[in-house]
C-alpha cells in the first residue's frame, strides 16, 4: 500500500479515530461540526418514525436511511471533536441548542408522512450535490466520509422521489398532502444554498453550497411539476442555522434525544 | 476469454482481497478472513471485501476492516470476533481499525461469496455498471425457484444491504443483496 493509501486509511473512522494521531484543523474542525449536526439531526427526526410509519416496509425504509445519515454523523462528529480533545457522544449529546448548527430544514417536525417526504427529497438531494462535490476535498478525512455517504445518499434520492411521484400522481389525498408537505418544508432550502460561515477560508477542503444551487434547480422542479405538482412559491425562513438560530422544533427534539445520555452521564451499554 | 477482460478481474480481486506478501501477515490475515458477518453468517469478511489490511507493527498485529454501509452496527461485532480469533491464536496485542477509503462496493463481493449467498437464499447483488443518469433496474433471480419474475417489495430490507423482493412464480419473498 502507498503512503497516501496508508494516510487515509489510518485517517478516517467513527470507531478508531479517537485512538489515532490525526488531529482535524480548528477551522476544518468547526466547518465539519455543521455537517455533523445537519446528518444527526435529521437522523433522529427520522428514527421518530420508527413504529410510526404507513407501513412496516416504511419503518424499516426510514430507520435504514436515518442509520446512514447517523453514520455520517459520527465521522463528522467524531472528527471534529479531535480538534478539542472532544469525544462524538460529547458533541452529540452535550451541546446545548444555540451551540447546534444544523441547517433549519433538518430539524422541522416530521408531520404527515408527505412532509417527512417532501423534508427527504429535499435534503437528499442537497446532501447529494455536497457530497459529490466533497468526495475531491484536499482534506482526506473529509474526502473518504464524502465519498463513502454519496453511495449512500443516491439511494435516498431515489427513495423519495419515488414516494413523490407516488403521492403527488396517487389520490386527491395524497396529492393534497404531498403538496401541503412540499409548501411546509420549502421555505427552508434556501438556507441550504447560502455561504457556509465555516467554509469561507476551506478552498480546497469546504464545498461552497451556493452553486448548488444550479444542480438542485435543474432537478428538483422538473421532478416536482412530473409528478403533477407545483413548486411552491413561499418566502424563505429566515435561517442562522449555522450560527446556532433555529426554529421552536429543535429545543423539544435535543431535550428527548439528549436525556438519557444527560441523566447517566459516562453510561455506556 | 479476451485477455482485457481476464486481466480487469485480477485487479478487481487484487483490489477486493489485497493480501499480504509477508508469510507472517499472511497468516494473521487467514485466521481474520475466517470471521464471518453476523448478519449473514454464510459470507467471510474476506467474501465480503471487508477485510482492508493485515500487517505487523512492532508487536502489534493491526487489522483493518471497512463497513459496508456508513452506519452499519455490524462492524462492531466484527472487531470482536477478529480480536477474539486473533487472541485465541496466541496474538497477544490486536488493534482492529476501521477504514473508510476506498469506499466499499458489492463488487469486491467474491464469486464464492455470490454462490454461498444464492444457496442461503439471499440474491447476490448485480455487478455496478459504469454509472449514467438513469438508474435501470434489472431483472432480480430468485434465489428459491429461479425465477426472473420477482418484484421488488421494499427498497429497505430486514439490513442496511439488503433490498426485499418476493417471487411471483413461488411466491416465496427473499432478501436481495443490493449493488453498492
Amino acid at each position: 500500500m502507498n503512503h497516501s493509501n496508508h494516510v487515509v486509511s489510518s485517517a478516517i473512522t467513527a470507531e478508531s479515530i479517537a485512538d489515532s494521531s490525526v488531529v482535524a484543523p480548528e477551522a476544518v474542525a468547526q466547518y465539519a461540526l455543521g455537517l455533523g449536526d445537519d446528518a444527526l439531526v435529521l437522523a433522529h427526526r427520522l428514527g421518530e418514525w420508527i413504529a410510526n410509519a404507513p407501513e412496516l416496509e416504511e419503518d424499516v425504509a426510514l430507520g435504514n436511511i436515518g442509520l446512514d445519515l447517523l453514520g455520517h454523523a459520527r465521522s463528522l462528529l467524531t472528527y471534529a471533536g479531535t480538534a478539542w480533545g472532544k469525544s462524538e457522544d460529547d458533541l452529540a449529546y452535550f451541546r446545548g441548542e444555540s451551540e447546534f448548527r444544523s441547517r433549519q430544514l433538518f430539524e422541522q417536525p416530521n408531520g404527515d408522512f408527505a412532509a417527512t417526504i417532501a423534508r427527504q427529497f429535499i435534503a437528499s438531494v442537497y446532501f447529494a450535490e455536497l457530497y459529490r462535490g466533497l468526495s475531491s476535498s484536499q482534506d482526506p478525512t473529509i474526502a473518504a466520509i464524502a465519498a463513502k455517504a454519496v453511495k449512500e445518499v443516491d439511494y435516498h434520492v431515489d427513495h423519495s422521489v419515488q414516494w413523490l411521484r407516488r403521492l403527488g400522481l396517487g389520490t386527491k389525498v395524497s396529492h393534497e398532502r404531498m403538496q401541503r408537505g412540499l409548501d411546509a418544508m420549502w421555505p427552508f432550502v434556501d438556507e441550504l444554498f447560502r455561504a457556509d460561515p465555516f467554509a469561507a477560508e476551506l478552498d480546497g477542503i469546504a464545498v461552497d453550497p451556493r452553486p448548488l444551487r444550479a444542480a438542485f434547480d435543474g432537478l428538483v422542479p422538473r421532478l416536482v411539476i412530473e409528478s403533477g405538482l407545483s413548486v411552491p412559491e413561499v418566502a424563505a425562513a429566515r435561517g442562522g442555522g449555522r450560527e446556532g438560530i433555529h426554529s421552536e422544533a429543535l429545543g423539544p427534539m435535543l431535550a428527548e434525544m439528549q436525556v438519557l445520555a444527560r441523566a447517566h452521564p459516562g453510561a455506556t451499554w | 476469454m479476451n485477455p482485457s477482460v481476464l486481466s480487469a478481474e485480477a485487479t478487481t480481486e487484487a483490489i477486493a482481497r489485497p493480501r499480504p506478501g509477508s508469510a507472517d501477515e499472511l497468516a494473521v490475515w487467514n485466521l481474520a478472513a475466517t470471521v464471518v458477518d453476523p448478519e449473514v453468517p454464510v459470507l467471510t469478511i474476506e467474501d465480503l471485501g471487508v477485510l482492508r489490511r493485515v500487517a505487523i507493527e512492532g508487536a502489534t498485529v493491526v487489522v483493518e476492516i471497512t463497513p459496508t454501509y456508513s452506519g452499519c452496527p455490524a462492524v462492531d461485532a466484527i472487531r470482536d470476533d477478529i480480536a477474539a480469533v486473533l487472541f485465541a491464536a496466541g496474538y497477544g496485542k490486536v488493534e482492529v481499525r476501521s477504514v473508510l477509503a476506498p469506499a466499499w462496493t458489492t463488487d469486491w463481493m467474491s464469486e464464492a461469496g455470490r454462490t454461498k449467498l444464492e444457496q442461503y437464499g439471499i440474491a447476490a447483488p448485480a455487478h455496478r455498471g459504469a454509472g449514467g443518469t438513469v438508474s435501470l433496474g434489472l431483472g432480480i433471480r430468485c434465489p428459491h425457484c429461479g425465477s426472473m419474475h420477482t418484484r421488488e417489495l421494499s427498497r429497505f430490507g430486514s439490513t442496511s444491504c439488503k433490498a426485499l423482493y418476493v417471487c411471483q412464480r413461488c411466491q416465496e419473498p427473499f432478501d436481495y443483496f443490493k449493488e453498492h
